[in-house]
């Protein structure tokens, strides 16, 4: 991610998205989403370019990327664990399960552990609302999650990182 | 000879360790010289019976589940590939009662093939109905979907047929057609085990759209919290236009349909269908004043079908069976079937297609098997997180566009969440505007500030602050956003809280009702 690469090669990248979505209808969100899944985050910096090469202002180009949840503009931590907090994951103990992950990561939501291991997010549904509680960590989907399975679930994600 | 074992790659079924368990089956056959071919099937929706593995034998196929990975070489050993007993043995998959008692006709397929097998597509009823619809003109097509009395899926139960009709009326160089695959209510799924489970029925009834309309282009809006959904989707999308079932000449006909799937950014508000177009045109998610209509002034200004992905796999039945075989399933104006998703403190959540008219506590009860936790059902809201709370009073009501509004009620997306006699109602009540506030496009005041507001007031009745007077404001408040809210977001958040309120007072500190 980020860390390996250095400010040409992420401008590079970045002119070569551009480029390669620029001209489709409705640009904006395809590349947006282009750029988040390869560098982990939307710089500020891209504002600028995007708006040039799609012929918005920059300000646009800001309403568009803060108005969305799923984009961000900070940097995440290695791995992303996101807990459903809609009615069909509270009413099978969802809340209990936020609680636990915030107390064991030291964190609250949108924030990022020391270790920079994980970050935590709130989602709205999964789609996995017959096996609530539901927790999602990068892609991946988890179900009848127990404070047990989120422990295993951040260690592996630790180890994973320690690894590396 | 070669063994079938049918393991789900629906993301359900993948939370509960489907991956690992294919994995574990493929070692394991290979350890023991056994030839099996694994076919990574969409989930026939028994959910708590993920991972269900099927094994196809000369008495049909078999279903073994919940099976987890440490149960792989016991049913080996109990030599379940020629569909032997086994602890964690379901019998026959076709004669399990909780889906033989269902009727799927959109969910005809689904679980059954192998979602990105063309081939296995087409031997089960796939693409009759473009063939068909292929010989007709746009207007007989769309006379046909009139007929079937079909209704949208997505939650304003629209008559699909005449949005359509609008649609065909409309003369421009270029139209669309948009799939709403925004899926955002909480206890809905359907949408995402069609297009994991059978993504050719929304393509095929995607085309059959465009050339109902005459449209040449096609939008999935697929939320971007379904990666799964994602890649089977552009498997089969690449798989049609390379066997000419989209792109410059479908199938022959001289007409084009090019699909393509955008993805959604993790806004609720992007699932309302003019919110969705702008996001689509790459704006900000803000809802558009009406008219003028989407399907006069859609996508990029040009007429647009924007339709829900249950209403479009719908289609293809439709123009297979025809109109009537379809209009003769359900009750009063509520035509066809639905399908139902159970969820939250649910027994036996899943998927139950049913024909309209069946009551909720026949879903809870005989489908769903009461509470997970055991406990008495104290609540259930249905229709996602606008839908109303209904209480065990209400739950000999039967599911029907109609009859729920009778009850200031909605259907909706068809999702049922359970709720165990633990729920505090004043809490959810508090919850529905705290995500109507998260979630808020900020066009109107009612919904962007009252929303916030409700969370306030609802606090202070809890903590016992001028009581009597917090609750007037509450229901000043749900006036003010059910009458000045540009759309359902804040227009509809009064529902869960109202009814929160009506049904179960004392949650809110107040005497019981009666
Ligand atoms: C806040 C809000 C969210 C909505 N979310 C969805 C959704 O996720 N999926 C959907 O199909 N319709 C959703 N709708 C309904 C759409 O606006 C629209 O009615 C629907 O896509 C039309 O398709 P249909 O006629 O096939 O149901 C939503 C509406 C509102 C007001
Ligand atoms: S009701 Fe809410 S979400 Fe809907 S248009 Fe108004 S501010 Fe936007
Ligand atoms: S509400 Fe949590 S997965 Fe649907």
């Amino acid at each position: 991610m980020l860390d390996s690469h250095s400010t040409q090669e992420i401008n590079a990248t970045i002119h070569a998205l551009i480029a390669e979505h620029q001209h489709r209808p409705g640009a904006l969100l395809p590349l947006l989403h282009a750029i988040q899944d390869s560098i982990g985050f939307i710089p500020e910096a891209v504002y600028t370019p995007i708006s040039k090469a799609l012929a918005l202002s920059v300000a646009e180009v800001h309403g568009v990327v803060t108005f969305y949840h799923h984009f961000r503009t900070h940097k995440a931590g290695q791995h992303v664990m996101q807990i459903c907090r809609a009615e069909s994951c509270q009413a099978m103990g969802s809340e209990a399960l936020e609680a636990h992950a915030k107390k064991c990561l030291n964190v609250d939501y949108h924030q990022t552990t020391t270790d920079d291991a994980i970050t935590l997010e709130p989602v709205y549904c999964l789609g996995n609302c017959a096996l609530s509680p539901s927790v999602m960590m990068d892609d991946e989907i988890y179900g009848r999650v127990s404070a047990a399975d989120l422990d295993a679930l951040i260690l592996e994600a630790r180890r994973a990182e320690a690894k590396v | 000879m070669v063994t079938k074992i049918y393991i789900p790659r629906d993301s359900s079924a993948l939370a509960m360790g489907a991956e690992k368990v294919a994995v574990a089956v493929a070692a394991e056959a290979k350890n023991r010289g056994l030839a099996v071919e694994i076919i990574r099937n969409g989930s026939r929706g028994l959910y708590w019976l993920e991972t269900m593995v099927e094994v196809a034998t000369s008495s049909g196929r078999t279903a073994y589940g919940p099976v987890k990975v440490k149960d792989v070489p016991s049913l080996f050993d109990a030599d379940f590939i020629n569909g032997k007993p086994h602890a964690l043995s379901l019998g026959v998959t076709d004669e399990i009662d909780w889906l033989k008692k269902q009727q799927r006709l959109t969910f005809a397929r689904v679980g059954v093939t192998d979602p990105v097998s063309l081939e296995d597509y087409l031997a089960h009823d796939g693409y009759n109905g473009l063939k068909n619809a292929l010989k007709l003109s746009g207007a007989d097509i769309v006379k046909i979907v009139t007929d079937s009395g079909l209704r949208g899926r997505g939650g304003a139960a629209f008559p699909t047929g005449i949005k359509w009709n609008t649609v065909l009326g409309c003369e421009a160089e270029q139209k669309y057609i948009v799939c709403n695959a925004d899926e955002g209510d909480s206890g809905t799924y359907s949408d995402r085990m069609i297009m994991e489970g059978d993504p050719f029925v929304l393509i095929e009834g995607m085309t059959i759209a465009g050339v109902a309309v005459g449209a040449t282009r096609g939008y999935i809006y697929l939320r971007s919290e379904y990666p799964h959904a994602l890649a089977v989707l552009n498997e089969a999308i690449a798989v049609a236009n390379k066997a000419g079932y989209l792109g410059d000449n479908v199938l022959g006909s001289g007409k084009a349909f090019y699909l393509e799937v955008r993805r959604a950014a993790g806004a609720y508000v992007c699932g309302e269908e003019t919110s969705l177009l702008e996001s689509l045109e790459g704006k900000r998610g803000l809802v558009r004043f009406k008219p003028p209509l989407p399907a006069i002034e859609g996508l990029f200004g040009k007429p647009t079908v924007v339709n829900n992905v249950i209403s479009l796999a719908t289609i293809p039945i439709v123009l297979d069976k025809g109109a009537q075989y379809y209009a003769d399933y359900g009750m009063g104006r509520s035509r066809g079937t639905l399908p139902i998703q159970l969820a939250g403190n649910i027994k036996h959540g899943g998927l139950v297609e049913l024909a309209f008219g069946a009551t909720l506590r026949e879903l809870l009860y005989d489908f769903g098997g009461g509470s997970f936790t055991g406990k008495p059902i104290r609540a259930v809201q249905v229709g996602g997180p606008l839908g109303a709370y209904l209480p065990e009073s209400q739950f000999d009501t039967p599911l029907d566009y109609e009859e729920f509004i009778k009850i200031w009620a909605v259907l909706g997306h068809g999702g049922i969440v359970a709720f165990d006699d633990s729920v505090d109602m004043a809490k959810m009540a508090r919850y529905a505007f705290e995500f109507c506030a998260i979630e808020s496009c900020g066009k109107c005041t009612p919904c962007r500030i009252g929303s916030t507001r409700g969370v306030e007031v609802i606090d202070k009745i809890t903590s016992g602050k001028d009581h009597a007077k917090n609750i007037a404001l509450v229901r000043d408040l749900s006036d003010t956003m059910l009458n000045g809210s540009l759309c359902a977001l804040g227009g509809m958040t009064p529902y869960p809280v109202l009814s929160a309120l009506n049904h179960f007072p004392e949650d809110f500190g107040l005497s019981q009702k009666n």
